[in-house]
């Protein structure tokens, strides 16, 4: 079954067409890549996704909801979640709280609930903080809560985006380079976190990546898209060996002599 | 000598942190200091620096580390009996407090805007203004004087509305100020930065202008003369003969009525801050406070968390604006004079700079900025300015230059420096200490929350010096 649908996706930036005329079907419960050089549209692809960008043509659909038109935060509170390919945490709060922010969608606080702070306030707050420690643990991010996000290294701040996205509850999760800047063991944690997340938790995955021993040992199926187009589509095996894409990566006639 | 000097000094400082950090010697400590404060103030109702001593003491009480109860309860009989002794034995300490009182609500109004959802907002007086105009309007005889140019003087020596209609004013000021600030953010919120502050910063002018020009077609404002006299509540007389009998011994003459009214406006301005206190510090830690401090930190990853933020943004101005309509319509009251003078651009930049001296996005921060800022304006400023004048009328020379006072520049005047003594020490504070005064802090959690927050949360009761029962 079809969790994400797009058809047609056409988003210009004046006479620039970064993405264009996209279809694109994302099953549930799958961990799916998409590739493709720099500036082929792939970032600019999930902001239409979750609403950053309006596209100008086509629809997008998400367990039955036409995305399109709806803003981010309505987007995210359907459950799509993202992390960002240039971390971007709130430096000056502390990871517990980063990680509460991210639980916002689901919090039914009103106003008068926080001015009285009444018993559904209170309950609602301990639950919310006890959610946010179980998540801490199971992205591997024990003892640092009262940190401040700024002042953890690049690799636990990785881990807080991703425990900021999944705390609210996501169906969808859209990675963008998240392994971009990792050491290798960095990087197999998490793959390994990835799979988990689908596993465990049964989130559909979507990832931009660029380290292709991550992409053809996590995904099930790959989406290559070149200036703004997909031009293939297929599993791993059969993605390595198609000529186009070997093609948009090393140039014409690399196949060829890859083949030679 | 000097070495030695210092060196024991230093000494004597770490033994003396370490006596002060037994809660028992602490609360002895804070005790006597407060005492001493106390009765020099009122043996010395003149002297400056007893009050400031006497002031301190809530600092002192702010960092002890003393239980949230004993605080709570030295803060209240400090603000509830002390002080109002003292003030009425020196009428000015009061309006000091009170201003000191109306300036941190506005800090901690424009704290909520500036320093948590990081919107600068260079126009925050045009809500003050709004609530003083509330009630300057509709608790002056101006109703009458719609049709008539101003100047004008009122056919009937009566109010258009009951003096105690003041209290339903606090509260309709609030609502006033909240739509006015929606009204100014719904078209300011695609905007950030610079373009957000110049914008706000038109906003606070035209408020103002309005209020200088809406003598006409409709004499609304009686334009740049102001409003007056604008009605103060009433105060029952059977509470004042309780007070009087009460009081009368204790500061040593009969209590006016001018005198109540100054204890009376100290207190309201002390309720409502305690109020405003309450009600930041519980936003502060809860799914609005965290979005808007994740607006300030990042508006893209904000709204990809899904905060709203539009309605959050709104969320802050209406919040902000709401402590400044409420405390206007006390400051219309308690001047009985509105004018349109008071509310100027240079007001909107001094609470900012209160806000900034404090700490962004600090609770007390706000309330110690106002204190400082009010104190060196109203006090220690003509102080010195007083000082200066009585050399100069002296024969007194300045040793080694030989300078005689008298011939110092009657231009050289420290009151009228104001600006310039502020612009310093912003500078100061941006290179050293730019965090501000008491800098914001992200509140630490454990694992297992208690369920009552006063236990164990050394912030609860804190409440700066106004004792407030957050709790």
């Amino acid at each position: 079954m079809a969790l994400l649908e797009t058809r047609n996706i056409t988003k210009r930036f004046g006479g620039l067409q970064a993405v264009g005329k996209m279809d694109f079907t994302l099953d549930q419960g799958r961990i799916v890549s998409i590739i493709g050089p720099n500036g082929a549209g792939k970032t600019t692809f999930f902001n239409t996704l979750t609403g950053i960008y309006r596209p100008e043509e086509g629809e997008v659909l998400f367990d039955g909801h036409a995305l399109v038109g709806l803003r981010p935060d309505q987007i995210t509170t359907l459950g799509i979640a993202r992390t960002f390919q240039n971390i971007r945490l709130f430096g000056a709060m502390t990871v517990l709280e980063n990680i509460l922010v991210g639980m916002y969608p689901r919090l039914r606080q009103t106003f008068l609930d926080i001015l009285a702070r009444n018993r559904k306030f209170h309950q609602e707050e301990d639950d919310a903080h006890r959610r946010a420690f179980e998540l801490m643990t199971y992205v591997g991010l024990q003892g640092v809560e009262n940190e401040l996000a700024r002042n953890l290294p690049y690799g636990q701040q990785r881990r807080i985006e991703i425990a900021r996205a999944l705390a609210s509850s996501p169906k969808l999760l859209l990675l963008d380079e998240p392994t971009a800047g990792m050491n290798p063991r960095e990087t197999d944690d998490a793959v390994r976190l990835f799979r988990r997340l689908r596993d465990e938790l049964g989130i559909t995955i979507l990832l931009i990546e660029h380290s292709m021993r991550v992409v053809m040992d996590i995904s099930e199926r790959i989406t290559v898209m070149d200036y703004g187009v997909k031009i293939a589509e297929g599993t791993p095996a059969e993605i390595a060996s198609n000529p186009r894409v070997i093609e948009a990566y090393l140039g014409r006639g690399a196949s060829e002599l890859m083949e030679a | 000598m000097l070495l030695k000097l210092s060196l024991w000094l230093s000494k004597m400082l770490a033994a003396a942190r370490q006596w002060l950090k037994q809660s028992k010697n602490a609360s002895i400590f804070i005790l006597v200091y407060l005492g001493v404060g106390f009765l020099w103030t009122y043996l010395s109702p003149r002297a400056l620096v007893a009050f400031l001593f006497f002031i301190s003491s809530a600092l002192w009480l702010y960092y002890l580390p003393l239980s949230g109860r004993f605080k709570l309860i030295v803060g209240i009989s400090m603000m509830l009996v002390l002080i109002p002794i003292t003030g009425v034995r020196n009428i000015s300490y009061l309006d000091v407090i009170f201003q000191i009182s109306v300036f941190a609500a506005l800090a901690s109004g424009l704290n909520i805007v500036v320093g948590f959802a990081g919107l600068l907002d260079l126009g925050y007086v045009a809500f003050y203004a709004v609530g003083a105009y509330t009630w300057a309007i509709f608790g002056s005889q101006q109703m009458y004087l719609l049709h008539s140019i101003p100047g004008t003087s009122p056919p009937t020596p009566d109010f258009f509305l009951p003096a105690d209609a003041f209290y339903l004013f606090v509260f309709l000021a609030i609502i006033v100020a909240a739509i006015t600030g929606i009204l100014l953010g719904l078209p300011v919120l695609r905007l950030r930065g610079d373009y957000l502050a110049i914008v706000t910063l038109g906003f606070g002018e035209v408020i103002r202008v309005l209020a200088n020009n809406l003598d006409k077609p409709i004499n609304l404002t009686n334009g740049p003369q102001g409003i007056t006299p604008i009605q103060r509540p009433t105060l029952p007389e059977p509470v004042l003969n309780v007070f009087r009998a009460i009081m009368n011994p204790i500061v040593g003459h009969n209590i006016s009525q001018k005198e109540f009214y100054d204890l009376f406006f100290y207190l309201a301005a002390l309720s409502v801050i305690v109020v405003v206190i309450l009600v930041v510090r519980r936003l502060d830690d809860s799914n609005i406070g965290r979005a808007w401090i994740a607006i300030r930190e990042d508006e893209t990853a904000a709204i990809a968390m899904g905060i709203p933020l539009v309605r959050m943004k709104l969320a802050a101005f209406a919040t902000g604006a709401s402590f400044a309509g409420a405390m206007g319509v006390l400051f219309a009251a308690s001047r009985t004079f509105v004018s349109p003078e008071s509310f100027s651009f240079m007001q909107s930049i001094g609470v900012l700079s209160m806000v900034i001296l404090g700490g962004l996005g600090s609770i007390p921060g706000a309330i110690v900025g106002a204190a400082v800022v009010i104190i060196l304006n109203l006090q220690v400023l003509q102080e010195l300015s007083l000082y200066l004048n009585q050399l100069r009328q002296s024969d007194a020379v300045i040793p080694i230059i030989n300078f005689a006072w008298k011939n110092l520049s009657s231009q050289l005047d420290p009151a009228k420096y104001q600006r310039l003594l502020f612009g310093i020490i912003l500078i100061l504070m941006m290179i050293y200490r730019p965090a501000g005064l008491i800098p914001a802090e992200r509140r630490k959690r454990e694992l297992k929350r208690e369920e009552n927050d006063a236990v164990n949360d050394p912030e609860a009761d804190t409440g700066e010096e106004l004792g407030n029962g957050a709790a």
